[in-house]
């Protein structure tokens, strides 16, 4: 049967070409592969092969032509046995599409259906943590974070802990302190000084049917694995069409620690948080770091959890429970309040919280929301607070631009706007890279001066 | 066709000879058709066509046994059909459509398989390599003796996560063969402009890796090597590297206007070299099939890929919906190896 040899588009975006020049001539017999014409695109000239075996029955379009369409038959094939003659009652050619009927199989014209995110306001999960009574007692985040790995390490033999220092050392900030004697080498693992490598290699063994918690020394170093973060763990399950993805978790310390100078000092949350298929954790108090921590092991997907050296330290109320979780996307009101809302995470509520006291003194009754996960992002108990207060402040570590505070403002402008009775407010870090001189570090970090200026600006009290 | 010694001695019984013959000409064919529904508007995007290569990796899946697993680049059509996926499937995810292996999310560069133990489908130049090497840690820490095939080609030998995972996949004797697919141009950049080494897998002695280089135009050759290889790793001795020479026919992808070599190169390759005219040739001169024997596996051939185009075509486009599907999990099985 004549085959009709169509102008091929040979870029992404080819519509229509120049037919430089034909390289065979009618009568010519051709096999698959060989050169049948030059033909010339708005970026290169490029050469044109057939596919098919067979004899050049017709050539349809001259060479020398210009604006030719992308699916015009510029030729007809003969296979074995055909003459020139078929041609005219040559039935249209199998597995070849006219370009009058590709159109028709067009995608529906479609407008693409709304996620279900911004649906409309869910209400606030207003639950406690742990029941009422349960016994508490004080601990480190460090301490919180040590038990939330071993528990889990302990429930799953496939959890399994990677990265530098980890083990023999003890970890670098002592997180992983006595794993390796408890769950030995084999779980433990000291890798070389390679997180793009070892990035890779977790993603890979949690395709594979493994667990790992990945530990970035500081999130700084993150930055050399971002291709294995984002490109292989965030976006394989979308690709595969649901068939595989990398339940894992990546964690380390992020954000300044004092006085290590611009290049250990940077808080990435803005960055990870932007990135669908990675879920974002950052806690502040010692309950929230293991109760999410053990959430973030048993996830099925990709988990960045984002630590703070300057907390590890620091101590907190913890409940006394076998087996403690904290659900992602459920923010805390870590003080009840009804003038103004702060919103904050991590580090940023150390500043948030001490100007909540300092503007009591003032009688400015402050709300206080820890979103503690970054994404899922629980918006509920932002705008409810919102709606209540009628006045926002958000508290951030990170530089300003394109911050998480940005986000969170821009959310509550497009869904409380007729509740706001002042524009939210970001305080961030400055946007300079962190110096080193004491005194210059100190004016790039966010001061509790700052958010409590801010608070009184949306109030009208300044 | 020019006649040829074959590096291999010919221990090998016809009824594989067939198989290998079946199995590159299925790719052959199904890049030809690829490469038409390609110029056709019906597959977009970029498109990165096997021809030329196919000895490599029906040589390597010879070797491999049930259950070992693989992964590789963009340039992944021919993996998928030598490790028997569907060419329905993979044709459908090269149109975008419903019955692709992806469902039409993941195109060319990104499909993968639970089933076949296919992990993709990478598109960033060498992450494979590492995602390769945490495969094999897997079923390492496991304790299956399952090998990971890690594919990548010579362009990605100089990424530096490659040494990265070298280092580290000796360090913990890791079941990973580390597959060079060197055909000899990295896009446009031949091997000769990017590095002074004068061969790839004798890097992989810096980090105490041994490996060899193989004739990646002969299937036989590539057979035995990919068994020395996959044992080595199956004995719990770590990886191996096969530095393998093979030859794209045609451009790095569909818009490549393949001015850096001459056509009389590619010519003379695809006269003097071509795996399938060699196995056919081995074929018809030892007796083992007529020219109608091949003519009629051929035509089997040619109705399958026509099969999978028409499948690929008629396929619906995804629906709607999704665009919101499958961005987290709700829940993925633990603790076996996948």
């Amino acid at each position: 049967m004549a085959t009709e040899i169509l102008m091929p588009a040979l870029s992404p975006t080819m519509e229509e070409g120049t037919l430089a020049k034909w390289l065979v001539k009618e009568g010519d017999t051709v096999s698959s592969g060989d050169i049948l014409a030059e033909i010339e695109t708005d970026k290169a000239t490029m050469e044109f092969e057939a596919v098919d075996d067979g004899t050049i029955g017709k050539i349809l379009v001259p060479e020398g032509t210009e604006g030719v369409k992308v699916n015009v038959a510029i030729a007809v094939l003969l296979e074995e046995g055909e003459s020139a003659d078929d041609i005219e009652d040559a039935a249209p050619p199998s597995g070849v599409e006219t370009p009058d009927e590709a159109p028709a199989k067009a995608p529906a014209e479609a407008k693409a259906p709304e996620p279900e995110a911004p649906a409309p306001a869910p209400k606030a999960d207003t639950s406690p943590d742990w029941p009422e009574g349960t016994e508490m007692k004080t601990m480190t985040v460090r301490e919180a974070l040590n038990s939330a790995i071993a528990e889990e390490m302990e429930r799953d033999e496939n959890v399994f802990i990677m990265g530098e220092e980890v083990a023999e050392y003890q970890g670098a900030y002592k997180i992983t302190q006595g794993l390796l004697d408890r769950f030995g080498a084999k779980r433990v693992i000291d890798t070389p000084i390679t997180e793009h490598g070892f990035a890779g290699i977790g993603v890979g063994a949690a395709f594979g049917g493994l667990k790992p918690i990945v530990e970035f020394m500081t999130f700084n170093f993150s930055m050399q694995a971002m291709d294995q973060i984002i490109n292989s763990a965030a976006k394989t399950l979308y690709m595969s069409g649901g068939q595989m993805g990398a339940p894992m978790v990546f964690r380390g310390p992020n954000g300044a620690a004092a006085r290590v100078g611009a290049q250990h000092s940077q808080d990435y949350a803005a960055w990870f948080s932007s990135v669908p298929g990675l879920k974002v954790v950052m806690p502040h108090a010692a309950a929230d770091y293991k109760g999410l921590f053990k959430t973030a092991v048993r996830d099925p997907n990709p988990v960045i959890f984002l630590e703070n050296e300057i907390l590890y330290g620091r101590s907190f109320e913890v409940p006394v429970l076998d087996d403690f979780t904290i659900p992602f996307g459920k923010a805390k009101i870590a003080r009840a309040g009804a003038d103004v809302t702060i919103v904050s995470w991590g580090i940023g509520m150390t500043y948030a919280l001490e100007a909540a006291e300092k503007l009591a003194e003032d009688g400015v009754d402050a709300e206080v929301i820890d979103m503690r996960t970054l994404r899922p992002m629980d918006y509920a108990t932002v705008i409810e607070s919102v709606k209540k207060t009628n006045r926002c402040v958000t508290v951030e570590e990170a530089w300003p631009v394109a911050s998480v505070s940005n986000h969170l403002g821009a959310y509550i402008m497009q869904n409380a706007f007729d509740y706001l009775d002042a524009p939210v407010i970001n305080v961030c870090g400055k946007d300079v890279p962190m110096p080193y001189a004491a005194n210059l570090e100190k004016l790039a970090l966010v001061t509790t001066d700052e958010v409590i200026a801010a608070v009184k600006a949306v109030t009208y009290r300044s | 066709m020019a006649t040829r010694k074959s590096a291999a001695k010919p221990n090998v019984s016809a009824e594989e000879l067939m198989k290998h013959y079946r199995e590159m000409l299925l790719i052959r064919r199904f890049e030809e058709k690829a490469g038409q529904l390609y110029g056709m508007g019906l597959i977009g995007g970029f498109c990165h066509l096997y021809i030329g290569q196919e000895a490599v990796v029906v040589g390597l899946e010879a070797a491999a046994e049930e259950g070992d697993k693989r992964v590789t680049s963009y340039r992944d059509h021919g993996h998928m059909l030598a490790c028997g996926m569907d060419p329905k499937g993979v044709m459908a995810e090269l149109t975008g459509r419903e019955g692709g292996y992806s469902q039409g999310k993941g195109g060319s560069m990104h499909m993968f398989s639970k089933e076949k133990h296919f992990y993709g489908g990478h598109g960033i130049v060498a992450a494979q390599v590492p995602i390769g090497a945490g495969l094999a840690f897997a079923d390492k820490y496991l304790g299956n003796d399952r090998v990971t095939l890690a594919y990548f080609g010579e362009g990605a030998a100089n990424q530096g996560q490659v040494y990265e995972t070298y280092n580290m996949a000796e360090l913990w004797d890791l079941p990973v063969v580390f597959v060079i697919e060197n055909n000899q141009y990295a896009m446009g950049t031949s091997v000769k402009r990017s590095t002074k080494s004068p061969s790839l897998w004798e890097r992989g002695g810096a980090y105490g890796i041994p490996g060899e280089e193989v004739d990646g135009m002969d299937v036989l050759a590539v057979k035995a090597a990919g068994e020395k290889a996959v044992s080595h790793c199956r004995a719990g001795k770590g990886p191996y590297i096969l530095e393998i020479k093979t030859y794209r026919y045609r451009g790095h992808s569909m818009s490549d206007p393949a001015k850096y070599r001459t056509r009389d190169e590619v010519q003379k390759m695809r006269d003097e070299r071509d795996p399938i005219e060699h196995i056919r040739t081995m074929l018809l001169n030892g007796k083992h099939a007529s020219e109608e024997d091949l003519k009629a596996i051929d035509k089997e051939i040619k109705d399958v890929v026509n099969d999978s185009a028409e499948f690929a075509k008629e396929s619906p486009e995804p629906s709607l919906d999704e665009l919101w599907t499958d961005i987290y999990a709700k829940e993925v099985p633990q603790g076996e190896a996948i």
